[in-house]
């Protein structure tokens, strides 16, 4: 099993969802974070105060995935996602140890 | 806790002085006593029929009634009364929420409710005192920089009692006047606070505030606005007597409508002495404190405009002519500031934005309050241009030039405002510029002679005299609250945000 997160930018979730939903993923967690990488952050000027501003709003999911599936869902991820501009997102790639479903006590694939 | 105690106890014992000073039977005053006092007549309407003795002949009650009408003191106007009531409603909207607004949305979230506490309680401490002596020693008397204690705890204040207007024959309550001043004096000291906002600690707060209004706020209200009342004055020996007597720059002729010496410069200046003494916050220049809402400050922008009405067109303390002539010089000013603020912005800074919008507007206002009731509606459109670019640089370049940390610019907009608002009135003050000139009260007419020179010299004078009172004030006040219970808190608790250190409390629970 493998965990993959990845941080997209905010308005292609939706996108996402769907594209992962195509190839029989169930469900995800999403969190709003803020970064950067390569993409430039803006300036906000209140009266005599200027701030520069590096991190920009993004959007992380998380996806519990079985190892058949991982490249699957990595292409429908990075095929949604793409915009082809710089702040585009990354996606990690973890192993996973154990995954519990809480209601039925499930373990292991079956709680994917 | 112990000093919690005592400090209830001791106002716990000092609500009983009030009680006794209602013991106390008031003197009316005397139908013979000449009516002065502070821009008050101390006209008494009914008691002087009670005072008939009962025995009175029936002859010749004709003579009798038509002598008594003459001499009868004037009544107020149910339209004045209403409209005192509604000026004095919209200056308190002013501050609560108005102020309150404008300044928390420009902190960050953990100091909201400090701003709020803060400008809500200084409101609040100060119309009580207002009631129990500073009326008395702003407009109580004569005198160049305090009246008196005559009407302290407002005594021998009724409902029959009258203050004077600025025509002739015409009052209004006087309890009008004390609840329509009381509000200017409780928003000038609460505008201060803005000046060294996210770190102040709130007893000092309330302590510099009952200090700078004791021996600032009263003195430079009285020496601009005390006078006897146009009543007084009916020859030339008169207005001598009315002009020695009066407040000191009332008396060299400064024009001051609705209070941009004695509320805006006063409260920037102070503000600025304290942003100074108090220090910059933690981390400025190198944090994001940016405000939190822009939107709140924006609420209280518009609450502040609307609200402004009643403070300028009130200040005319009767609804007339000059009423309408403040009401819109006051539209007309702030909108041109808006205006001038916006574009400045977005031609120096290349987007303008919604505060400095909302800056412009009230820096409009508050160039436009001096001038007000004397200049006439193209006076006010350029005073309000003027006030927009001259502000939007007292908030950038002259901020930068002047090094302190004055949090919410209080001197920026409300000092520079004022300074810009005052020496304007002298010159858009000018019949020949469209202004209503200087009244001449012996003639009962304006005045044709108008030196704009000359009034924009005693203009300054005022601007001047305030500006060091103020700065001396506010710097020694600030050093003994400092000695007494300290001026910051400690870092940690600045660090944590004044909602939970000072107040126990968060505004928002995400």
């Amino acid at each position: 099993m493998k965990l993959i997160t990845a941080v997209i930018k905010p308005f292609k979730l939706d996108e996402v969802r769907e594209a992962l939903s195509g190839i029989g993923v169930q469900g995800i967690t999403v969190t709003e974070v803020k970064g950067f990488g390569r993409q430039k952050g803006h300036t906000e000027l209140y009266r005599g105060a200027e701030y520069v501003i590096d991190f920009l709003p993004k959007v992380k999911l998380e996806v519990a995935i079985a190892d058949e599936l991982v490249d699957r869902a990595i292409e429908a991820i990075e095929a949604s996602a793409r915009t082809g501009k710089i702040g585009d997102g990354k996606i990690f790639v973890y192993d996973l140890e154990q995954v519990v479903r809480i209601r039925t006590g499930e373990t292991g694939n079956a709680a994917l | 806790m112990k000093s919690l105690t005592r400090i209830v106890a001791l106002c716990l014992a000092l609500s009983l002085v009030p009680l006794a000073a209602l013991a106390t039977p008031s003197e009316p005053a005397s139908p013979s006593s000449p009516l002065v006092a502070g821009a008050v007549l101390l006209a008494q309407a009914a008691p002087a029929a009670d005072a008939q003795p009962a025995a009175a002949p029936a002859a010749a009650p004709a003579e009798e009634k038509k002598e008594q009408a003459a001499a009868a003191p004037p009544v107020p106007d149910k339209g004045d009364v209403a409209w005192m009531s509604v000026s004095t409603l919209l200056v308190i909207m002013m501050t609560i929420p108005g102020l309150a607004l404008f300044y928390g949305g420009l902190v960050r979230t953990k100091n909201m409710l400090s701003i709020l506490m803060q400008v809500m309680v200084v409101f609040s401490v100060i119309v009580v005192l207002w009631a129990i002596y500073g009326y008395s020693l702003a407009f109580g008397g004569d005198g160049p920089f305090y009246g008196n204690l005559s009407k302290i705890f407002l005594k021998g204040i009724t409902p029959e009692s009258a203050a004077a207007t600025f025509s002739k024959g015409v009052v209004i309550p006087e309890l009008s006047f004390v609840a329509f001043q009381a509000t200017f004096a409780a928003i000038t000291c609460a505008l201060i606070v803005g000046a060294f906002a996210e770190r102040v600690r709130f007893s000092a707060v309330l302590l510099f505030s009952v200090l700078w209004f004791t021996f600032c706020y009263i003195p430079i209200a009285h020496a601009v606005w005390y006078w006897a009342g146009p009543d007084a004055i009916t020859d030339a020996k008169s207005l001598e007597a009315v002009t020695a007597a009066a407040g000191f720059m009332w008396a060299k002729g400064a024009l001051d409508f609705a209070g941009g010496t004695v509320v805006h410069i006063n409260a920037g200046v102070a503000g600025l002495v304290g942003a100074y003494v108090i220090g910059k916050r933690i981390g400025y220049g190198r944090e994001s404190m940016a405000p939190h809402s822009l939107v709140m400050t924006m609420i209280g922008a518009s609450l502040l405009w609307v609200g402004w009405f009643g403070f300028n067109a009130g200040s005319n303390l009767e609804a007339n002519g000059v009423a309408a002539l403040a009401f819109a010089n006051t539209l007309i000013a702030t909108a041109a500031a808006t205006v001038s603020w916006t574009l400045g912005e977005w031609m120096g800074k290349g987007k303008p934005s919604m505060l400095g919008a909302a800056s412009g507007a009230v820096a409009g206002l508050v160039a436009i309050t001096p001038a007000c009731g004397f200049v006439g509606p193209m006076g006010a459109l350029i005073i309000g241009l003027v006030a927009g670019v001259v502000c939007l640089w007292g908030v950038n370049g002259l901020k930068r030039m002047l090094g302190a940390d004055d949090s919410l610019d209080v001197f920026g907009v409300h000092g520079v405002g004022g300074i810009v608002g005052a020496l304007l009135t002298g010159v858009f003050a000018a019949p020949s510029l469209g202004g209503t000139g200087v009244f001449d009260y012996v003639a009962n007419a304006a005045s044709p002679d108008y030196s704009i020179g000359a009034q924009v010299w005693v203009q300054l004078q005022g601007v001047l005299l305030t500006i060091v009172w103020s700065a001396v004030v506010a710097f020694v006040a600030y050093k003994v609250v400092d000695l007494m219970v300290g001026l910051r808190v400690p870092e940690e608790e600045e660090r944590e945000g004044l909602d939970i250190s000072s107040h126990g409390e968060t505004a928002y629970h995400s």
